[in-house]
């Protein structure tokens, strides 16, 4: 059918039918290219859920057991399965306090990259510092927790006194985890302050503002949305990341707010375990589910806290 | 800027009005004025006398410099890196370009209305308060309310807007929001004000209420206007630069006069091709 009609391609049958047949045509590699498409948004999705899935019930099966009580899980200050003591708030606290520690450093120098690199730095300066960052952005997590361990602990020690900094601590890892977040937050700052029409800072210059008045004031806030996703996404890398913890910060769950003591976040706590001799189906092991679900819970409410965020800003100013 | 000057100015502007011809008094001034980009001469050899409180209308075919003309009076082509000028702008008697010269101060005594409205994304209110603020307003809050009343019913905006001043600027229409960028301006009562075609993004009904607010604002402020609109220009200004391109594409001044006469009568056959419509 497909090819009789082409062969007669201009239609210049003359038998009125045949050219008045308007019925819907088959279009094969538009079909294979839709449904391949469709395949591939498919499978994103499947296997989102199936590691949720997965997550979840082998968290259920850790919840489920008559030795953990879910209060004790969320109010105790101990974690030592040994003796059946699941409480996450030392691992939290840790995760908490590193991520502070990361994001205190990486938020103003990060907002301050930008700025100088979005509206003062000339394109030659732009031209060192950006390809700076990027190396920095590149440099394998593992090197980082060794600089924390080897450099970062040994100059705080140094400052403040061994007495003071434990050989593992959470403050080193805190530092250079922000050190790795900063590329992070700088380069999605600088987007979002890059996107802000020039002809809104014209109008600011136009008032007799000056440089600074124009970038704090102006193009800033009017980048705010973009600012906040860049702080979130910041805030759930440093949360996430495990590498430079389970390196620096300690091995040993320590319920303290004392960031120059040694103490092991959720992800440091998940690197040391699953990596020694435990077996499997064992309670010991089914506690990392439980762990990792909560991160999970984590960087999912704090990435729909910033689409709200987003959105409300969205509405605030466009 | 200081408010008490700025009226002592006024006033005495008034009386020297009064006793002698109104086109003695120079707003701005370009003398042999040059704007390069880069290596290329945009605009070649400009001298204009901008009288004060009157409307100048710029018009010319597309390109040919009216805009870095209009820029080069605030000093806003400071803000294009390739942008060079050479030449003078005389400001009450003063080099704008000299050495030692804050583009900044500059732009606090000229302001300017582009062409895209452009309000801040934040509230009405806030439009017209932080230009106030970074021009150094000590008043208090009340003070500042006042202000704000007062410059919103100057651009014609305060009806519109009195119930909503904290809703965003950019919750406006075009035109409104235009009126908006046309207040946050005089709320910081320049002396000039640049506008680069304030209406070509707007509607007629607009158009005309702007045309309007320009007429009342002439009273006190010397307003400088680029325009592709042949009937604005003859609506509303009371002088009229006419600007040509010349064969290596340099916008250069072709005539310069009262626009009705320029309009009626012009002296230039290439002024008279382009108001009439067969050439640009
Ligand atoms: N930022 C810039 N960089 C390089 N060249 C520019 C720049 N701005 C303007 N030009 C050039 O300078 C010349 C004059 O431009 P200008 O914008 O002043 O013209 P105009 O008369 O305002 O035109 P229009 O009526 O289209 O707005 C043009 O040839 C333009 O291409
Ligand atoms: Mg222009």
């Amino acid at each position: 059918m497909y090819e009789a009609k082409n062969a007669q391609f201009p239609a210049t049958s003359t038998d009125e039918a045949d050219y008045m047949d308007l019925r819907s045509q088959p279009r094969i590699h538009e079909s294979i290219i839709k449904g391949f498409l469709i395949f591939s948004g498919v499978i994103s999705i499947l296997t989102t859920v199936g590691i949720v899935v997965f997550l979840g019930q082998e968290a259920l099966r850790f919840f489920t057991d008559p030795q953990v009580s879910l209060v004790e899980f969320f109010t105790g200050t101990v974690w030592q399965p040994q003796i059946y003591k699941f409480g996450i708030l030392p691992l939290l606290s840790a995760t908490v306090m590193s991520s502070l520690i990361a994001m205190g450093l990486a938020i103003p120098i990060g907002l301050s990259v930008a700025i100088y690199l979005s509206e003062y730095a000339s394109q030659r300066i732009r031209s060192i510092i950006k390809p700076s960052l990027e190396i920095l952005a590149g440099i394998p997590t593992v090197v980082l927790g060794f600089f924390a361990l080897t450099f970062m602990t040994p100059l705080l020690r140094s400052i403040l006194g061994n007495d003071v900094v434990q050989i593992y601590n959470v403050f080193s890892a805190g530092v250079v985890m922000g050190i790795l977040i900063l590329p992070l937050i700088s380069s999605m700052t600088e987007d979002a302050l890059h996107a802000v029409p020039n002809t809104l800072r014209e109008g600011a210059y136009g008032l007799g503002a000056t440089k600074l008045e124009v970038s704090t004031q102006v193009v800033l806030p009017a980048a705010i949305s973009g600012i906040a996703a860049a702080i979130i996404l910041g805030i759930s890398r440093a949360i996430g990341e495990a590498m430079i913890v389970a390196i620096a910060a300690g091995a040993g769950p320590n319920f303290t707010i004392n960031p120059f003591e040694a103490a092991e976040t959720m992800t440091g706590h998940i690197v040391r375990i699953s990596g020694g001799d435990i077996s499997y189906d064992s309670l010991d092991y089914n506690s990392l589910f439980a762990i990792a679900l909560m991160l999970f819970l984590f960087t999912l409410t704090l990435n729909i806290l910033s689409q709200r965020i987003i959105r409300r800003f969205r509405e605030v100013y466009e | 800027m200081n408010l008490g000057i700025h009226l002592d100015t006024t006033v005495n502007q008034t009386i020297i009005e009064e006793i002698k011809e109104p086109d003695i008094i120079h707003a701005i001034e370009a003398k042999d004025l040059n704007v390069f980009y880069g290596d290329f001469l945009a605009v070649r050899e400009v001298d204009l006398v901008i009288q004060a409180q009157k409307i100048t209308a710029l018009i010319g075919p597309s390109g040919c410099g009216k805009s870095t003309v209009l820029r080069s009076f605030n000093r806003m082509n400071d803000l294009i890196p390739t942008a060079r000028t050479t030449g003078e702008v005389l400001f009450h008697g003063k080099n704008i370009y000299k050495e030692g010269v804050d583009p900044v101060e500059v732009r606090k005594r000229i302001g300017m209305v582009f062409q895209k409205p452009n309000p801040f994304p934040k509230s009405i209110y806030e439009n017209i308060a932080w230009g106030v603020h970074i021009n150094g307003f000590k008043g208090s809050k009340s003070d500042m309310d006042n202000l704000i009343e007062q410059t919103l019913r100057s651009a014609a905006l305060w009806d519109e807007v009195k119930d909503k001043l904290h809703d965003s600027g950019l919750s406006l229409s075009g035109g409104q929001q235009q009126r908006l960028c046309i207040a946050r301006t005089i709320a910081i009562r320049p002396d000039i004000i640049l506008m680069d075609e304030p209406c070509s993004a707007l509607d007629p009904i607009s158009t005309l209420k702007i045309e309007e607010l320009m007429r009342d604002l002439s009273e006190e402020y010397t307003i400088i206007i680029v325009t592709h609109n042949m009937q604005q220009a003859a609506r509303v200004s009371e002088f009229t630069a006419f600007f040509s391109l010349t064969e290596n594409r340099a916008g250069v001044l072709m005539e310069y006069g009262l626009t009705i006469q320029l309009f009626t009568n012009p002296k230039n056959k290439i002024t008279e091709d382009y108001i009439t419509g067969r050439f640009g």
